[in-house]
């Protein structure tokens, strides 16, 4: 301000001091143009460039995290369809040897018991009763004429009787016969029930192993996609990891409170055990800390039950032996188990502290409430049971948070890989932007430059047009703030 | 000797917890003064009901001592009852019992009020307890009128030291004179917050309504 002060020519006329030193400074600014459009122009680069520099860096940097984040989703893809594959051959083969194992002898048995019934239906085919010779002996006797002395008749009447007789004899065999018949038939029913429930198992059987092999030919063709390494493959597996991701987080967010109730179960008789006023670390009291342990040492615990017992892998367990895996199996349960255990003491220990809190309080306050409380005794056990339950109960639940913490650091990969590359892309058009801003704005200073040494400007390209050699323009004249913008142009 | 290497994470563990924790107290001090002199002994009552309170919110570790304000009060022999919180929740139950029982059998005891009121020597036996509990927060609760009275032999007027240390004026009752020129009581209480803030006392603060007893701690950290 005292420089400025100084400057002032005419304090009391401060317009007329203005533009006087107006009048006197364009002509130094307009000599020093051209040094001034440089000083601009390296100014305004140093800092544009860096950030355009920096700009594509990361834009590069992103377009390398993708492919990484692409080839580690496509292998995990690749990874968990060659399980589900491997998975739905073992279902097959299973189902092959337990069911088409036993099928040379079902089909023994199908085959004897269709002989059977070919045979049995052979046995109870209707015989035609055979032709009765007779008839044309009656037809024969028939044509004989009638005579007087009623011969005839009686022969008639002989034959009608015989032939009733022996109609009656073979009504009686026929029936007979159709009862055999109908008896075979219904001899027949355990058989074909047999047969029918041995063709549907054959058909249920086959019908499984029909949808094992669609199952079978859609993972393949996952498979070949993922193979291929198709962008539907790639998208699909980045969708489902985001679904699986927002599953899991839900799910360890419930199991986060689950185990938020367990350490305020535990944490007041944890006081009594590692003192109250006891702190570790600035305001965190010891019993807070040991309570969190034991929650922290009942998740491990549950990791490795649910690891050992093959739900989750995400510790390197293949290299042991089964036998190996059992006693984990049993240790880690009787670990849990113990833990639970503690909880269950400790829960009863925290329901007789707050009793006593409470006695306490009643006493100090001078009322008694004994008689009102003997009465309700049972229900102010129900609190306690339920803490004793809980107690007991959340550490096994806590050991099935294994199963979706899995699924969360799987998933978690390709989401924070995903929202990383999002986020240096972000960055990297901010870094593009501000670069355009600053170069643009450099330029901009440049022109404001020259609007404020206009008038030697306008002299100067008059003077020129009127020059014969106007193509010999000096360096740094108007004329060349084209070539001054060009020469601002990025050279990224 | 590999199977062995279990060990060093567990001593580095063990090591980390030790070395983890917290050499500062985080317990707090609280030393009540009850004015047994005159009249203001028939507040006992109130006293007592205040000492509850402060039984029902002190936790383990915490220290509280009752003294009695008399016409000299620069003595151990005035403290009624004392007692620093153990660890376990069940003691800490015991213990508190134990105190309010000593609190109960001194109003009963009490038969007549001092003719004196050294309240200024109460305050200095009462930092002297704080400073040696070495809690983290000591305050001092002045269940008083605030008038102190001194015989002709007691010396009071010098400075005292009361840094880091609370007071708290608790029941803070008008006096008939304090009807007839409210100003006493005013000058009263700024006399005494000055002479607080003078000896380095943290907090200066009038408790007068004993039922909502919670504003005593109110702010606490």
């Amino acid at each position: 301000m005292e420089i400025l002060h100084a400057l002032i020519i005419w304090p009391d006329n401060l317009l007329l001091s203005l533009l006087v030193l107006f009048f006197i400074a364009v002509p130094i600014l307009y000599g020093a143009r051209q040094a001034m459009h440089s000083l601009l122009h390296a100014m305004f680069r140093a800092v544009s460039n860096p950030l355009r520099l920096m700009s594509r860096w990361l834009f590069k940097t992103a377009e390398v995290l993708r492919e990484r984040n692409k080839q580690v989703l496509l292998s995990r893809g690749r990874e968990e369809v060659s399980h589900s594959i491997n998975k739905e051959f073992d279902r097959v083969t299973n189902l092959v040897e337990r069911d088409l194992h036993g099928y040379p002898a079902l089909q023994r048995k199908l085959v004897d018991e269709i002989t059977r019934i070919e045979e049995e239906f052979q046995k109870c085919g209707e015989v035609p009763p055979p032709p009765p010779e007779w008839t044309k002996a009656v037809a024969s006797i028939a044509k004989i004429k009638p005579a007087s002395d009623g011969l005839v008749e009686r022969i008639l009447e002989d034959i009608s009787n015989s032939i009733d007789e022996i109609y009656e004899r073979v009504i009686k065999e026929y029936r007979e016969s159709s009862k055999q018949r109908h008896n075979i038939l219904k001899n027949f029913m355990p058989f074909w029930r047999s047969v029918d429930r041995t063709l549907k198992k054959v058909d249920k059987d086959l019908g499984g192993m029909q949808q094992s092999a669609a199952k079978i030919d859609e993972q393949v063709e996952k498979y070949k996609q993922i193979h291929a390494k198709s962008e539907n493959a790639e998208h699909s597996l980045t969708s489902s990891s985001t679904i699986l991701f927002v599953i899991s987080l839900l799910a360890i967010m419930i199991a986060a409170g689950g185990a938020f109730v367990n350490f305020w179960l535990i944490e007041r008789p944890m006081s009594a055990m590692v003192g109250g006023s006891e702190y570790i670390v600035g305001d965190i009291q010891a019993s807070y800390l040991a309570a969190m342990v034991i929650i922290l040492f009942e998740t491990l615990m549950g990791l490795f039950l649910m690891e050992s017992l093959g739900y989750t892998h995400l510790f390197p367990l293949n290299n042991i032996n089964n036998r190996m895996r059992r006693w984990l199996v049993w240790i880690s349960f009787s670990i849990l188990l113990i833990l639970a255990g503690v909880e269950v003491a400790l829960a009863v220990m925290r329901d007789m502290i707050i009793s006593a809190d409470i006695a306490l309080k009643q006493e100090l306050a001078g009322s008694v409430a004994v008689g009102a409380a003997a009465a309700n005794a049972w229900a102010l056990d129900i609190p306690k049971a339920a803490q004793m339950i809980l107690g007991f109960t959340l550490p096994f639940a806590l050991a099935f948070v294994a199963i979706p913490l899995e699924y969360l650091i799987h998933s978690g990969r390709t989401v924070f890989g995903v929202l990383l590359v999002l986020g240096i892309r972000g960055l990297a058009f901010a870094m593009r932007f501000i670069s355009t801003m600053v170069h643009q704005i450099g330029k901009g200073t440049g022109y404001l430059y020259d609007a404020i040494i206009f008038l030697p400007l306008i002299i100067e390209r008059a003077v020129l047009n009127r020059s014969p050699h106007r193509t010999a323009l000096p360096p740094g004249s108007s004329g060349g703030m084209a070539a001054l913008s060009k020469h601002g142009e990025h050279v990224l | 000797m590999r199977r062995y290497f279990w060990i060093v994470p567990l001593l580095a563990l063990s090591l980390f917890a030790t070395s983890c924790a917290d050499p500062r107290s985080h317990t707090q001090a609280v030393y009540m003064l009850v004015d047994t002199s005159g009249t203001y002994s028939q507040e006992l009552d109130k006293a007592q009901r205040v000492v509850s309170y402060m039984l029902g919110t002190l936790k383990a570790g915490d220290s509280l001592a009752v003294a009695r304000v008399k016409s000299r009060s620069f003595s151990e022999k005035d403290i009624i009852a004392k007692m620093t919180l153990g660890k376990d929740p069940m003691q800490v139950n015991n213990q508190k019992r134990e105190f309010a029982e000593k609190i109960g059998v001194f109003k009963a005891d009490l038969k007549k009020g001092s003719a004196y009121t050294d309240i200024t020597g109460g305050i200095i036996q009462a930092s002297e307890f704080l400073n040696e509990t070495g809690a983290a927060q000591k305050t001092i609760l002045i269940f008083s009128d605030m008038q102190e009275e001194l015989d002709y032999k007691t010396v009071r007027d010098f400075p005292i030291n009361l840094q880091g240390i609370r007071i708290i004026a608790l029941n803070v009752t008008k006096l008939t004179t304090d009807n007839v020129d409210p100003r006493r009581y005013m000058g009263r209480l700024e006399w005494w917050e000055k002479r607080a803030r003078d000896a380095g006392a943290s907090d200066w603060k009038v408790v007068n309504d004993l039922e909502h007893l919670e504003r005593i701690f109110k702010g606490r950290g």
